[in-house]
């Protein structure tokens, strides 16, 4: 029972990795006021982006970064759309993820099927790696997973004390304030959500190199849409999004888990579409209760008047 | 920021009636430009790829009327959709509902085989519409009542009602004599849909989606229920203030949402397959692409039975470049989400104009 347990928690991080980087680049582009709703096309353009290339060259960290750009690329499309010519961001959000979703399905029709022969070494760290229970539960994954988990107290620190933290937040909660006390609103948000496009492209990109690691069309499943999801539940704090992205990925893991106790693989694989409807209603009640909420601005597009 | 010019966009005081008509397809024309780029730029020969999609779609009677069968569940859930999207209720999940639907006709197909036509036709449409209406429904009630984001619960709702179809196909539903596939057992005589001569046009399901298009319209056009649904959309502070119930009109406005994707369903299992089968072969993406159909109508429910018919054809020729040039089946995702980002930045056109200017503050 304890190895199920340790077990299953040590799938979960992998598992909630991919999600983690998607939430914490949602938590800042939705800071600075645009939903991106596209989050799911981001992340698949990653997944492409990043077999292709580790697939033809062999180097894994340039699959990665060119995962990020693909992802940041697609999300200024989005930013353009919405901050520029300030249409509606829901929409915008879902034409992204169609992009994504198509452009994807025909730039990987050619590694369907394609085994990849280079992976992550994982990362070794002396000493503690060879701790007995905690040592294969804690330090010996791949450096993906480590980064992800650094960026998110990174982000927290950038995001509460830092200048930039502060423009950001005030431009997504009073933008006409932030505007002037001569914060570049256009700028700050264009950033924020390349910066968003940028993570979930590493995200999309752990999926398809890491993870799977294959190459099949539509691999991402639903992982944007919890990612949106994951960004309310984090109430868009980064360090509750490594709270939400390990419990999303200890759902996932006992879908898998569960099959052998002859439940149908297809009710189980609803569990996190269901987790997903909960976790929302408890988050919205969470912040009714203590009266916080999306950043004001959210969705709102920002002229002088 | 000396002397920078910046694109800027300013509203329109009167916008042109001849510009709000003609906005919708000046962005289509576009956006099959853009999506020619990203061909190009993918190594596929953009102008044979659509003279394939045209052909495919409209060139020929048998593609014309392949065109009205795909242009059936679309006109139903983008007349649901606009409706929705009138209200500012982002029903993402039509295609769940559609899934449900055609669930809950497949049920009772299944269960009274036996049934006259006359008797279980209607009543599959019946239960269809139920079951649609109850899974747009739950996004509805969790809006109203705890304000949990509509977006994401509709959308979670399609994973759960795709997960229970392939649960029923592979379980307990799955047809004996299906040779293993992924299939119920075929319908029996009365549960099936008549068809218009040799083609798969099952004109009843076609007939009561013109009907449902023309008493949409007029509910939101003329009746006192369609007004509050377009102030709750258009400012929704006004209508609490109004004293309209928020709650009574999402409901209502997502009951025949849901219901009418619910119906789209009902007419694919009936009219096309006669079986309930694996999510992807009942619709590919007919819930997404409703979206496209209802903006594209600029929410206007006549409208979307137009563009139902284009869209009904952009998927008829996809399927046509899909064999031809060997092309996955999310290739047409691709257009779809184009399409729909150039409709947006149409609509943009009618109201505001763009202009570059040169910054000269400080």
């Amino acid at each position: 029972m304890l190895q199920f347990i340790l077990s299953a928690l040590r799938a979960a991080i992998p598992a909630g990795t991919p999600l983690l980087f998607g939430t914490l680049g949602e938590v800042y582009t939705e800071r600075s006021g645009v939903l991106n709703l596209g989050v799911e096309g981001l992340m698949i353009m990653g997944s492409v982006t990043a077999f292709g290339v580790a697939f033809t060259t062999g180097n894994v960290w340039l699959a990665v970064a060119l995962a990020a750009l693909a992802g940041g690329l697609l999300a200024l499309v989005h930013a353009f759309v919405t901050i520029t010519l300030k249409v509606n961001q829901v929409v915008s959000g879902l034409a992204i993820t169609m992009i994504g979703l198509g452009v994807s399905g025909i730039m990987g029709k050619q590694y369907i099927g394609q085994p990849l022969g280079v992976r992550f070494a994982p990362l070794e760290i002396p000493v503690l790696s060879d701790l007995p229970i905690l040592g294969p539960l804690l330090f010996q994954f791949d450096p993906l997973v480590y980064i992800s988990i650094l960026l998110a107290p990174a982000l927290w620190f950038v995001l509460y004390r830092t200048r930039w933290g502060l423009s950001l937040r005030s431009v997504g909660e009073n933008p006409a304030t932030a505007d002037t006390l001569g914060v570049n609103i256009v700028v700050v948000r264009y950033l924020a959500v390349f910066f968003g496009g940028l993570l979930a492209g590493v995200g999309g990109a752990y999926l398809s190199v890491v993870y799977a690691p294959s190459w099949i069309e539509g691999m991402t499943a639903g992982a944007g849409w919890i990612v949106i999801a994951l960004t309310i539940f984090a109430m868009w704090d980064p360090l509750r999004a490594l709270l939400g992205a390990y419990l999303f990925g200890g759902v996932r893991v006992l879908q898998y888990r569960l099959q052998p106790l002859g439940i149908s693989p297809n009710l189980l694989a609803m569990l996190p579409f269901i987790f997903t409807i909960l976790v929302l209603m408890a988050s919205a009640g969470e912040a009714m209760r203590r009266r916080i909420g999306a950043p004001a601005a959210l969705m709102q597009p920002y002229s002088r008047e | 920021m000396k002397g920078i010019p910046t694109l800027e966009v300013e509203k329109r005081l009167t916008s042109p009636r001849w510009l709000q008509f003609l906005a919708p397809f000046i962005s289509l024309i576009l956006a099959l430009m853009a999506i020619g780029v990203i061909f190009q730029a993918l190594g596929v020969d953009p102008l044979f790829a659509y003279g394939k999609i045209f052909q495919g779609a409209f060139g020929s009677i048998y593609g014309l009327s392949e065109t009205v069968v795909k242009s059936i569940p679309l006109m139903l859930s983008g007349v649901g959709l606009s409706l929705a999207f009138r209200a500012r209720f982002w029903n993402i999940g039509a295609e769940g509902q559609l899934l449900v639907g055609a669930t809950c006709a497949t049920g009772l197909a299944l269960a009274y085989p036996d049934w006259p036509k006359f008797v279980l036709i209607p009543m599959m449409f019946i239960v269809g519409f139920l079951g649609g209406a109850l899974w747009g429904l739950i996004p509805a009630l969790l809006k109203a009542r705890w304000r949990v984001n509509e977006v994401i619960t509709s959308l979670m709702m399609v994973y759960i009602a795709s997960n229970l179809v392939n649960h029923l196909v592979y379980g307990p539903w799955k047809g004996p004599e299906e040779m293993g596939f992924p299939y119920t057992s075929k319908f029996s005589a009365s549960a099936q849909l008549p068809r218009l001569a040799w083609t798969r046009i099952h004109y009843p399901t076609l007939v009561l989606a013109l009907l449902l298009a023309v008493v949409i319209y007029l509910l939101i056009a003329r009746t006192k229920w369609g007004y509050e649904i377009r102030v709750t959309g258009e400012n929704p502070t006004a209508a609490r203030y109004a004293g309209m119930s928020y709650l009574k009109t999402v409901v209502l406005v997502m009951i025949l949402s849901g219901g009418l994707a619910g119906l789209a369903g009902v007419g694919e299992v009936a009219g096309i397959h006669l079986r309930l089968r694996y999510p992807g072969g009942i619709s590919p993406g007919y819930g997404f692409t409703a979206i496209i159909v209802a903006w594209l109508a600029r929410l206007n429910p006549l409208g979307a039975v137009l563009t139902s018919f284009l869209l009904g054809g952009l998927l008829v020729g996809g399927d046509a470049i899909q064999i031809s040039l060997g092309l996955p089946a999310a290739t047409i995702f691709t257009f779809n989400g184009t399409i729909l980002l150039f409709i947006l930045g149409g609509d943009l056109l009618t109201r505001y104009r763009i202009r570059i200017k040169r910054r000269t503050t400080n």
